[in-house]
């Protein structure tokens, strides 16, 4: 395993050598120099992507806020909000919330190289995962049996898209926290990769964290 | 031109040296939990005023408990700080921007779906 | 002592043949033919495709911008329908904007970047080659709608609801819409690129303040896409669930505000207008202190300024929509940060002019095309600071006069920044100058062209010439103007035509010998990519230069006497590396080109037939999987020359990133 130096600038101080890139990188198998800040490009990818991220929920929170009371001649309806089952979408919260939990646990035990713990971990983050797609599904049905569906008024649109879209993010995540257990059974990936584990644990964590807003604000706000 | 070769960091990765031990992190799933507990109170109980601002200080708390330990931030390089914060910050004001406009700035006569204003 | 480690666990290779790895095929090896284009990751041949394919783009929307003249040649004209005027002025934009100044930067910044830095290439070599395969079918996607039932014609801002299937029924704004997302997707993941390679691939020494200016304006454009794309995307998913899936955002009956599309877009389309402008500011801030051989003055302004423009347009989005009703708070909000941002942009080209100022400027074509973004720039940049206020706004907008504005400084400015570029760094890419006399050729007919059509613009707008008005009266007095700005447009074809003639011309006379080929540093050059081969060598450094200046490499050459003048101490071709070194280079792979390939079948299914879209949805995923599962380097893969793969120094470990050794005493790059 190679561990990324980072070059002294010229008449620098120290290097801070705490702060390095660990495991395989893309460039690990060709002649290049260090990593200019010693960390991880491939982590640094993943905080950048997750930047762009939020301004794209932001968008449709705010699409969603601006559209969730607007009537117009030919609504027809009610609003989601009308129809939010909050004990019910608190418990899938507090199910989204535990994941973020078994997830850093699969960091933390393939950062200390326990395989199995890992893959344990790894799929019980993908399974509450899951449930929270399910009760989102339920939910959703829910709504239609009642009336309200994708195309029923401009407030259910907007919620089915904000939804949705995060609901596309956590099923990626769950598909990406699937075929990294997979991955680390066929051997592919073990300790010295440990950061990946790391990275898809980001975007777990970043797709637990919109919901966190959009609980408070499509659904608990008033 | 010197160079620093820093033996004692090979080795597999580790983050003994920053970050909580597991327990740690159990600890702040019960904190979420419990904060969480408290918004979904705010669906029972009436907190009258208070509602809206709990509500919001309860997500922003558990949105940056998030971000600082499970996504690591607090330990990490503040490179990747910079990188995601100002996507958030640049989100979170445009859209507040877009959202004043929109919301409180239109025409003073008032908005109905009759006329666009 | 050079870095040691263990040497990589890839197999000392053979030359011969390719075992297949342990990726799902083998992967492509060839050096030659197009093959060796198709799948290459080379970050030169990624930057060349994406200028050539651009420049094929800016052919067709030049076609379009001529359509569009020839109809406004005289009043009532019957060149085109109203409706065929709409798609042809929507798709002139859009092609300009997103499939052609978009590119070209992204040419340069491929090309150019790795090399300012001192890098072998980008963070990922593999996903670079993706952005441009999306880019490529995107292009393609978009323009099948003249095939098929006619282009977008909704403007190439696209207003919903006017877009909406309500009032805009055929499938060109599907095709609008699907195709600017798939687009997108190619500029993101060529920001996130560029943003880790900029950050993480520098070479030792070279601090953020260090890097060459272009380098810094491409930072910086990357960080305005990455933020400013998602909601671009928003806005035309939203538009997407609309017209296919019948949602109800633009739907006014259902109480949806048409100012909710306008805020998207503009959100994003602020921003993008200074992705526009900012690489060609970059490639001027390196061309005007070469060619005056002086140091661009006041580099940190520069990039500061640079830097802040990047950041206030994101608070000025609304200015384009003064008339739209945003009630006079807004209006005025909006109208002072507009105001603001003249000013980091005013500073850029008075520190352009005071680099000028005192220098010794040798007027090559790069150098000429240079000096017109400054001045055509400021004259769109008056033009814009005009427009900033508010009420004058109100009598200016929807006329030739924003028209003429937008078009100083895109064309003025961006276009011929990028044509600086190309002739500045034609030499470093292809080995070999363009023709000196064509290019004044093509900068004067294109000055005096582009001048004769856009000047009149504004003229005409504040004689209350409408924009996107498919004809003109003969009561309405625009005849005259309307007539030079037509004959201006087909002055700029001749200049165009002469570039192209000058890029066959040297092309050929190079491969028959007649033309030289140019050294390393064929202008005396500043930057880091100049003391490399002419063209680039495919592992571009031999060694990683050590730097420790800003313009290191000028530093390396000029040197200050014990009288504190400035000194020639090397000459660039002596100092300039030889590129004989043969270090590992990312292999090529399939799998970017495969990927990229779903998209435009997903796009097509959602606006023909689901299955198509499950088509395409099938081969991403694959492609995806395929890709994870490839090793970074292909265990079978050779050296990048196809050479043998003898072990040169004996150590097994074949490893070059050579930084000067302790024992050497000393710091230059030896020749």
């Amino acid at each position: 395993m190679k561990a990324r130096r980072r070059l002294p600038l010229d008449n620098a101080t120290e290097v801070n050598t705490s702060q390095l890139a660990y495991g395989p990188t893309e460039w690990d198998d060709y002649d290049v120099p260090p990593l200019t800040t010693g960390l991880s490009n491939e982590k640094m990818t993943m905080w950048a992507f997750l930047g762009s991220d939020c301004l794209l929920f932001a968008s449709l929170i705010s699409t969603y806020l601006l559209l969730r009371n607007r009537v117009g001649p030919d609504t027809d309806g009610s609003t989601a909000a009308e129809l939010f089952d909050i004990p019910f979408t608190s418990v899938s919260s507090f199910v989204l919330l535990m994941s973020s939990l078994t997830m850093v646990l699969a960091v933390t035990s393939i950062g200390r190289g326990e395989i199995e713990r890992c893959k344990m971990w790894l799929l019980t983050t993908a399974t509450l995962g899951a449930v929270f797609i399910a009760g989102q599904v339920y939910e959703f049905t829910g709504f239609y049996r009642e009336g309200l569906g994708f195309t029923t008024n401009i407030s259910s649109s907007a919620f089915f898209t904000l939804t949705g879209f995060h609901g596309v993010h956590v099923s990626l995540g769950i598909i990406m926290l699937v075929t990294l257990w997979s991955l680390i059974s066929r051997g592919n990936i073990g300790a010295e990769r440990a950061e990946t584990v790391e990275i898809i644990g980001l975007y777990w964590h970043f797709v637990d964290i919109v919901w966190i807003v959009i609980f408070a604000v499509v659904y608990l706000i008033p | 031109m010197n160079v620093v070769t820093d033996s004692h960091l090979e080795g597999t990765a580790e983050h003994e040296d920053h970050g909580l031990s597991d327990l740690g992190y159990i600890k702040i799933a019960l904190l979420l939990a419990v904060l969480t507990g408290i918004e979904v109170l705010t669906y029972f109980v009436d907190f009258g005023v208070l509602e809206v601002p709990s509500l919001l200080i309860l997500m922003v708390v558990k949105f940056q408990i998030v971000i600082s330990y499970f996504m690591h931030l607090k330990f990490d390089n503040k490179i990747f700080s910079y990188l995601f914060i100002t996507g958030l910050v640049l989100a979170v004001v445009v859209f507040a921007a877009m959202a004043t406009s929109l919301v409180f700035w239109t025409d003073p006569a008032g908005c109905d779906a009759g006329r666009f204003c | 002592m050079a870095i040691t480690e263990e040497p990589p666990l890839i197999l000392e290779i053979e030359s011969g043949e390719t075992k297949p790895s342990t990726g799902a095929f083998a992967r492509p090896t060839n050096a030659k033919g197009w093959r060796a284009w198709v799948f290459t990751v080379d970050h030169k041949k990624i930057g060349i495709m994406y200028g050539a394919v651009a420049m094929f783009w800016f052919l067709w929307g030049g076609i379009e911008a001529l359509l569009i003249r020839s109809q406004l040649l005289t009043p009532n004209g019957t060149v085109l329908t109203a409706e065929q005027y709409n798609q042809i002025f929507t798709m002139h934009g859009t092609t300009m904007v997103f499939l052609v100044v978009m590119p070209l930067a992204a040419a340069f910044a491929n090309y150019i970047v790795p090399l300012q830095i001192g890098a072998r290439d980008v963070a990922f070599p593999r996903m670079n080659a993706l952005g441009l395969w999306i880019f490529v079918f995107g292009g393609i996607f978009l323009n099948l709608s003249w095939f098929l039932g006619g282009g977008p014609d909704g403007g190439w801002f696209a207003y919903a609801p006017n877009t909406s299937v309500t009032f805009s029924p055929g499938a060109g704004m599907d095709f609008y819409a699907m195709g600017l997302q798939i687009a997108g997707i190619a500029s993101l993941v060529g920001a996130i690129n560029l943003i880790v390679t900029i950050i993480n691939m520098r070479a030792p020494g070279m601090t953020l303040l260090r890097m060459p200016v272009f380098t810094w304006m491409i930072l910086v454009v990357q960080f305005l896409l990455l933020f400013a794309l998602p909601v671009i995307t928003v806005a035309l998913v939203l538009l997407s669930l609309d017209r296919t899936f019948d949602a109800n955002f633009f739907n006014v009956g259902m109480g949806a505000d048409p100012l909710l599309w306008q805020h998207l877009f503009w959100i994003f389309g602020h921003p993008e207008v200074y992705i526009l402008i900012l690489p060609s500011f970059g490639i001027v801030s390196e061309t005007l202190p070469v060619f005056s051989r002086k140091p661009l003055f006041g580099y940190s302004v520069i990039v500061i300024s640079g830097a802040a423009i990047g950041f206030m347009g994101w608070g000025v989005w609304a200015h384009h929509m003064f008339a739209s009703g945003l009630g006079p708070v807004s209006v005025a909000a909006f109208s002072a940060t507009t105001m603001f941002i003249a000013v980091p942009t005013g500073v850029k080209i008075l520190n352009w002019i005071a680099t000028m100022w005192g220098g010794k400027i040798t007027f090559t074509v790069p150098m000429m095309f240079s000096i017109s973004l400054v001045s055509m720039f400021t004259i769109g940049g008056l033009s814009g600071v005009m427009h900033s206020v508010a009420p004058a706004d109100t009598q200016q907008t929807d006329t030739y006069f924003i028209v003429a504005h937008f078009h100083y400084v895109l064309f003025g400015g961006a276009l011929m920044g990028l044509f600086a570029g190309m002739y500045y760094w034609w030499p470093k890419a292809f080995g070999y100058k363009l023709n000196d006399t064509l290019g004044k050729w093509h900068f004067w007919i294109v000055l005096v062209g582009f001048n004769l059509t856009f000047g009149p613009m504004h003229i005409l707008g504040l004689q209350g010439m409408a924009r996107r008005h498919s004809r003109y009266g003969p009561e309405d007095g625009f005849d005259f103007w309307n007539l030079m700005v037509s004959i201006g447009a087909f002055v700029i074809l001749i200049g165009m035509i002469i570039f192209a003639i000058n890029i066959v011309k040297t092309w050929l006379g190079y491969k028959a010998g007649t033309i030289e080929q140019s050294p390393a540093d064929p202008w005396d050059g500043r930057t880091l990519e100049w003391s490399i081969p002419s063209p680039t060598p495919e592992h571009n450094f031999d060694y990683v230069p050590v730097v420790t200046d800003v313009d290191d490499f000028w530093h390396k050459k000029y040197q200050k006497d014990e009288n504190g003048k400035l000194r020639k101490v090397a000459d660039g071709n002596a100092i300039a590396q030889l590129g004989d070194q043969h270090p590992h280079l990312p292999s090529p792979s399939y799998w970017p080109i495969v990927l990229a390939s779903g998209l435009p079948l997903i796009a097509l299914g959602l606006i023909y037939t689901l299955w198509l879209t499950g088509i395409g949805l099938f081969v991403l995923v694959a492609a995806i999987y395929g890709w994870s599962l490839e090793p970074h380097t292909d265990p079978d893969a050779g050296h990048g020359h196809g050479d043998d793969h003898d072990d040169h120094d004996g150590d097994h470990s074949d490893n070059l990133i050579d930084l000067p050794k302790d024992e050497s005493t000393e710091e230059a790059p030896v020749g």
